[in-house]
């Protein structure tokens, strides 16, 4: 049974804060099928092409017949509690710091034996869920959960380790005109977020949905414009030590490609709104996110980013758009490297069009704003690093894979 | 006129007998910039980067890299920026005739009319009223609102409703007529922009950028401290930078008031 944890008190100034240590790092090549399967939420394992055993942990060659044909596969999550033991003292300053802390062997229902973290409500001899988290190093580690729901199940403190729940911590939504914002606003509040700091730029310009926004217990509005590097540093000043959890939801969307387009000035736009302002962003309220990761209840723990799936892949019709998302795409992998040393997550949730007035004329499927907060929501709950919503995301990445070419000619319409 | 009477002026300038007025808002990211809708081309904002400021970047120099459009914060607008000036000639910043960047103006107060009516439009009987007061405005000079507006916060500066901007300006009667009848050198405004909020729905649109641009004549806008203006007889020096071909510019606006 767990203890819900309480809302963190107020810090008591005369303390340091405790800078964030990190659980050791060093993975085999191989073993980063399982930092994609954690990435995106997967269960895989290595199963042999050959004999169709699954390998635990990642291996070069079948254990059973020793087939170099092992491919990461999904499987099935469910196994036993075999044994359990709790270390009170580690060498390891990061666990040493947080223990006591449990681990087990769990015997997998499909076959191997897994030694893994374990969520206190685990017993010995009982069925478990299994599932691959990432760590505050970024990297994959088994995590065994009870296999129904328990009460205050997300509370337990190892579990909280694996995730960004955000539950008592402080989140920045950077820009709350848009319809994705505002609903990414309330689902965060809903997910019991202490405070949501929602950006407006330009506050004098009037939009929808501002009325709702104002007078709302722990929803405050604060002035700004991501594109604008005093607007961020300036907000970072009042507030960069208090955001736990920022959510990029700058979105800057104009159709176009390159030869019906006169001039440079929309794509100077779609840079300066996208790239420059995650720049600005993240040298505004990175360094003391990076900073807070072991802070308390309500340490730093994430950041959200919101791209187009076509980042992944140019769609020609909205060709710029696209580009501008690509370089967002690079420039989230070097924040989650720059993040790593303070563990603060970085969220990447991929997106085909969205319904709203920039993708007015694209026909169906298309995301709903409310399907994107959820995921929001659901991805920092789990811990994810990837998210992609809806279908047409789904599809994108699934294309990709099997061939990056016929997805570009495809596109190409 | 004699070298000394310039002479005689810096003096003033110097020792007070002449005020000089700042009629300009601090060029910055968060002042309010003209909403177009937004399939149409827009300012670029007011952006202002630190290069260094006596740090790793330049240990012992600060500066900035600025962009902005060329109409954004207190800013001239030159003939060529409206389609009726597009083919008069020496039309931009860069070829206008410098000694059009000094002209006397006159200052018609209606921060009273305004303060009931952010649709408060200039009329010519309004104008001759103002005429009957303090005599017929000369030619090659400017004519300059007073509503007030400049000390409003940016919101209610903007005004803007979900049928547009709600600011006041001149009606296209008196914009013809000032241009035409008195010859004016230019019309400026505390608002966003020489016309009104609604000037779009007027009859041509935008009257003072259509009959002062087409005349070759000037527009000055975001202005303050009009309030600290006399009607007649105060000086505005108003040169725009000499941006190539620019169809205006952000700009330092004085005014030179005599204070006896």
């Amino acid at each position: 049974m767990i203890e819900p944890i309480k809302p963190p008190r107020r810090k008591n100034p005369l303390l340091r804060t405790r800078l964030p240590a990190s659980p050791p790092r060093p993975r085999s090549r191989t073993s980063h099928g399982f930092t994609r399967a954690a990435a995106e939420g997967r269960f895989m394992l290595q199963r042999c092409k050959a004999c169709g055993a699954f390998a635990y942990p990642a291996r070069e060659a079948c254990p059973s017949c020793l087939s170099d044909g092992l491919a990461f596969v999904d499987a099935p999550r469910r196994g036993t509690l075999l044994a359990e033991t709790t270390a009170r003292v580690p060498s390891d300053v990061y666990f040493r710091e947080r223990a006591p802390w449990r681990i087990g062997l769990v015997k997998m229902d499909c076959g191997p034996t897994i030694v893994t973290h374990l969520h206190a409500d685990c017993a010995e001899g009982a069925a478990v869920r299994m599932s691959f988290q990432l760590d505050k190093s970024g990297q994959a580690v088994a995590f065994a959960h009870p296999e129904g729901e328990t009460p205050n199940m997300a509370d337990d403190k190892q579990w909280r380790e694996m995730t960004a729940d955000p539950k008592f911590r402080r989140v920045l939504v950077t820009n709350g005109r848009s319809v994705i914002g505002q609903e990414a606003v309330a689902a965060l509040k809903a997910a019991g977020a202490k405070t949501v700091f929602v950006g407006i730029a330009e506050p004098w310009r009037p939009f929808a949905g501002e009325q709702l926004l104002r007078g709302q217990d722990g929803i405050e509005i604060v002035t700004l414009d991501a594109a604008d590097e005093k607007s961020a540093t300036d907000l970072a000043a009042d507030i960069g030590g208090k955001v736990d959890i920022l959510v990029n939801t700058t979105e800057y969307v104009r159709p176009g490609g390159l030869l019906d387009r006169r001039g440079t000035s929309i794509a100077r736009d779609e840079i300066d709104q996208a790239y420059l302002g995650f720049i600005n962003l993240a040298q505004a309220f990175g360094p003391a996110m990076r900073m807070r990761g072991a802070d308390g209840v309500n340490n730093s723990a994430a950041w959200v980013n919101i791209l187009s799936v076509y980042a992944l892949a140019s769609w020609p019709g909205f060709g710029t758009y696209s580009a501008s998302q690509a370089a967002c795409l690079s420039l989230s992998h070097c924040l989650r490297a720059e993040l790593r040393p303070g563990g603060v997550r970085v969220m990447n949730l991929f997106t085909g069009p969205v319904d709203t007035e920039w993708f007015q004329t694209v026909p169906p499927p298309k995301v709903a704003p409310r399907a994107i907060a959820q995921a929001i929501v659901s991805g920092l709950k789990g811990g994810l690093e990837e998210m992609y919503v809806g279908d047409v995301a789904e599809e994108i990445r699934q294309r990709l894979a099997a061939n990056p070419k016929a997805l570009e000619r495809e596109l190409d319409r | 006129m004699q070298s000394n009477n310039l002479l005689e002026l810096a003096g003033a300038i110097s020792s007070g007998a002449v005020r000089v007025v700042d009629l300009t808002f601090t060029l910055s990211p968060d002042f309010p910039v003209i909403v177009l809708p937004p399939e149409f081309g827009q300012a670029a904002p007011v952006r202002i980067q630190e290069i260094s400021r006596y740090d790793g970047r330049g240990p012992a120099w600060y500066w900035n890299n600025v962009t902005f459009g060329e109409h954004t914060g207190t800013h001239f607008d030159a003939p060529i920026h409206w389609f009726t000036g597009k083919n008069l000639p020496n039309n931009a910043v860069d070829t206008m005739p410098a000694k059009d960047m000094i002209a006397p103006a006159c200052v018609i107060d209606c921060s009273a009319q305004a303060a009931q009516d952010p649709d408060f439009l200039l009329t010519v009987p309004l104008v001759e009223a103002w005429e009957a007061k303090h005599g017929r405005i000369p030619e090659r000079n400017w004519v300059l609102l007073r509503t007030d507006w400049s000390k409003k916060g940016w919101r209610d500066y903007a005004n803007l409703r979900d049928d547009g901007a709600h600011t006041p300006g001149p009606n296209p009667a008196v914009m013809k007529w000032l241009v035409e009848e008195r010859g004016v050198i230019g019309f400026g405004n505390e608002t966003i922009g020489t016309d009104a909020g609604q000037a779009g729905h007027f009859e041509p649109p935008y009257p003072a950028h259509h009959f002062l641009h087409g005349a070759g004549r000037y527009g000055l806008q975001c202005l303050c401290n009009l309030d600290q203006l006399p009607a007649t007889g105060a000086i505005i020096v108003a040169s725009p930078l000499k941006i190539q071909n620019g169809s205006g510019s952000p700009l330092r606006v004085i005014a030179l008031v005599s204070s006896t």
